[in-house]
């Protein structure tokens, strides 16, 4: 048999290439998100390790990234502060996720009264100044990653809440669900079966803007002195110590700066891209 | 042969918030006799589609009595009322709508068997490649495919096959047809015809084409802003219309031939009047060419004229 004769028998290759906006995001959270579940096997510097003759110190062969004002190895710090970032970043807003969208489904699916009660609590917590409870909640009940998370996780109940309840009202109005009340079906497996499904594509979509979002503020916060307690490295923390020095080491703010702007724009990428996926139109075949 | 269901005066009204309601139902006394086909027309917005859920109880009727072999359904509440849905099925317009587009046909076709607990999983996938076979879809290639694989027609089969998995012994078809392609519509309404056959069902068929209900139906309602005008077998209603608005539908019948002349519309211009605030007397009264002064102050109460039919005027045309 000829080779051009074997040709059209080998498998199609999918001529399609995963475009630019799509791979680079991908690729720079999976960079973080490797280095930070992995921070311990890499042989990583001790992130809390001072030497303070070699304090602010460029980028260079031996510290790929600098040191700080306290000499601490940069690199080592980025990393480790990726950790506290994506903790922060992934915990908060499944907490908040999960209880706002409960009550966004239940406000969407029984309507009426159950509605306006539960929109009127959420319209108090989103016109509650976000950065103030924060600062209250950490001041008050003392700075951990816990707290700060927990703090964050309240403060995207709101969201949340508004984005589940738009796509239940959507979705609780179409015939099948009518359908699945005409063959006896509780309200519990109503929207747990056939809503839930259906709003877990944007809710996930939404999630990774929220996770960006988050990452901002605590940042914001550890900037501030009241998000992550030192030494515990964290992005916004490095910027705070790294300000006092920006002329003359401008890296030790610059990169902590840069890593989260790149995070951050990678997560919205990624989120638009999801929500592109998901997009009603496209999904209403 | 027996009524099977018996509506009295229901009457189903929505409130728009402002204090006003929209009467969608008023006062509708309507049988279904057990193995039968009842048709029921009407324009858009005369009330097909409320009374048809509100038969279902979703919503309840504000006010009248729904008799289901012999039980009230309107007095009927949470496990009571549950136990009796299976009985009682429908099959909805928009075929793709009326299927959750995340879950997969064996999902969508074997959830009335999980909802009532009837048999274990291998007895469920038996009824279910029973009954997909039933409704002309082959079990082993759509079993694992979801409804936005399907065109509308096969996704309205997926349909029929959910409302059948449960045996029900009537079922409520809301324009079956009306989102189909007319190719796919004789399809449809041949399997629907097939199912009543082998299954022995009742079905209350609403639509607002005239020529599709006259094909399927033993007796029509026809329905006007909320009230019923009309009740009679159907090949005497097709003849003979006895109310002015049935006489007007008729004539709204598109004749295939061209060269035939159009024919007088039999109705005057004009719009439906609201629901919100229908007319006095007669509700057909603004539109109809025989309205006189009677028709305004007198409601005219639904009686026979002639056995097995009855009409809801003053003035009867026959």
């Amino acid at each position: 048999m000829s080779a051009s004769a074997a040709e059209p028998l080998a498998p199609a290759r999918r001529g399609r290439r995963i475009p630019w906006a799509i791979a680079l995001p991908l690729a720079w959270v999976t960079i973080v998100v490797f280095c930070a579940v992995t921070a311990n096997w890499i042989g990583l510097a001790d992130p809390a390790a001072q030497e303070l003759i070699l304090r602010r110190k460029p980028p260079s062969a031996e510290f790929l990234l600098g040191t700080d004002n306290l000499g601490r190895d940069m690199l080592s710090r980025i990393i480790y502060g990726a950790r506290t970032s994506l903790i922060v970043g992934l915990c908060a807003p499944a907490f908040g996720f999960l209880i706002g969208g409960a009550i966004g489904m239940c406000a969407g699916y029984y309507r009426g009264k159950v509605d306006l009660l539960l929109v009127g609590v959420i319209d108090v917590l989103l016109a509650f100044p976000a950065l103030v409870l924060a600062l209250t909640f950490t001041a008050y009940l003392g700075q951990s990653l816990f707290n700060v998370t927990l703090a964050l996780g309240i403060l995207s109940i709101p969201a949340a809440a508004r984005v589940s309840r738009a796509n239940t009202l959507a979705w609780g109005n179409r015939d099948f669900v009518l359908a699945a009340r005409t063959i006896g079906a509780s309200n519990w497996r109503i929207l747990t079966r056939e809503i839930l499904p259906n709003l877990l594509p944007p809710m996930f979509a939404f999630w990774l803007v929220a996770m960006s979002v988050v990452i901002v503020a605590e940042g914001a916060l550890s900037f501030l002195g009241l998000g992550i307690p030192a030494p515990q490295p964290s992005w916004g923390g490095m910027i705070a110590d790294g300000r006092e020095a920006l002329d003359a080491a401008p890296h030790t703010a610059l990169i902590p700066a840069g890593v989260m702007f790149l995070t951050v724009l990678s997560l919205n990428f990624l989120g638009d891209i999801v929500r592109n996926m998901v997009d009603p139109r496209r999904s209403a075949l | 042969m027996s009524d099977l269901l018996q509506i009295t005066d229901l009457n189903v009204e929505y409130p728009l918030g402002d204090g006003r309601r929209v009467h969608a139902v008023t006062d509708v006394t309507l049988s279904i006799k057990s193995g039968e086909t009842l048709g029921l027309v009407g324009e858009s917005g005369s009330g097909k589609s409320s009374l048809a859920r509100a038969l279902l109880q979703l919503p309840p009727p504000q006010r009248g009595s729904v008799l289901f072999d012999g039980q009230d359904l309107t007095k009927l509440r949470g496990q009571a009322l549950r136990a009796i849905r299976p009985r009682l099925q429908m099959i909805f317009q928009d075929p793709i709508a009326s299927l959750n587009p995340r879950r997969k046909v064996s999902e969508i076709v074997s959830e009335p068997l999980v909802v009532t607990g009837v048999g274990d999983p291998a007895e469920r996938t038996k009824r279910v490649r029973a009954v997909l076979e039933a409704v002309g879809l082959d079990p082993d290639s759509v079993w694992n495919r979801r409804p936005h694989e399907f065109s509308g027609g096969q996704c309205q089969r997926i349909a029929i096959a959910r409302a059948l998995v449960l045996e029900p012994v009537m079922i409520v078809c809301d324009e079956p047809v009306s989102a189909l392609d007319v190719s796919i519509r004789a399809q449809i309404l041949n399997l629907l015809e097939d199912m009543k056959a082998r299954f022995g069902l009742t079905l209350l068929f609403i639509a607002h084409d005239l020529a599709v209900v006259k094909s399927v139906s033993d007796r029509v309602a026809v329905m006007y802003l909320g009230k019923l005008c009309e009740v009679s077998e159907s090949n005497a209603l097709f003849a003979k219309p006895a109310h002015p608005y049935t006489a007007a539908l008729l004539a709204a019948i598109p004749e295939p031939d061209p060269d035939v002349p159009l024919g007088d519309t039999k109705m005057k211009p004009g719009d439906p009047p609201s629901p919100l605030a229908p007319p006095s007397g007669c509700r057909f009264r603004t539109r109809c060419p025989h309205a006189v002064e009677r028709c305004a102050s007198e409601v005219p109460a639904l009686r026979a004229i002639a056995p097995g039919r009855a009409v809801a005027c003053h003035f009867p045309l026959t």
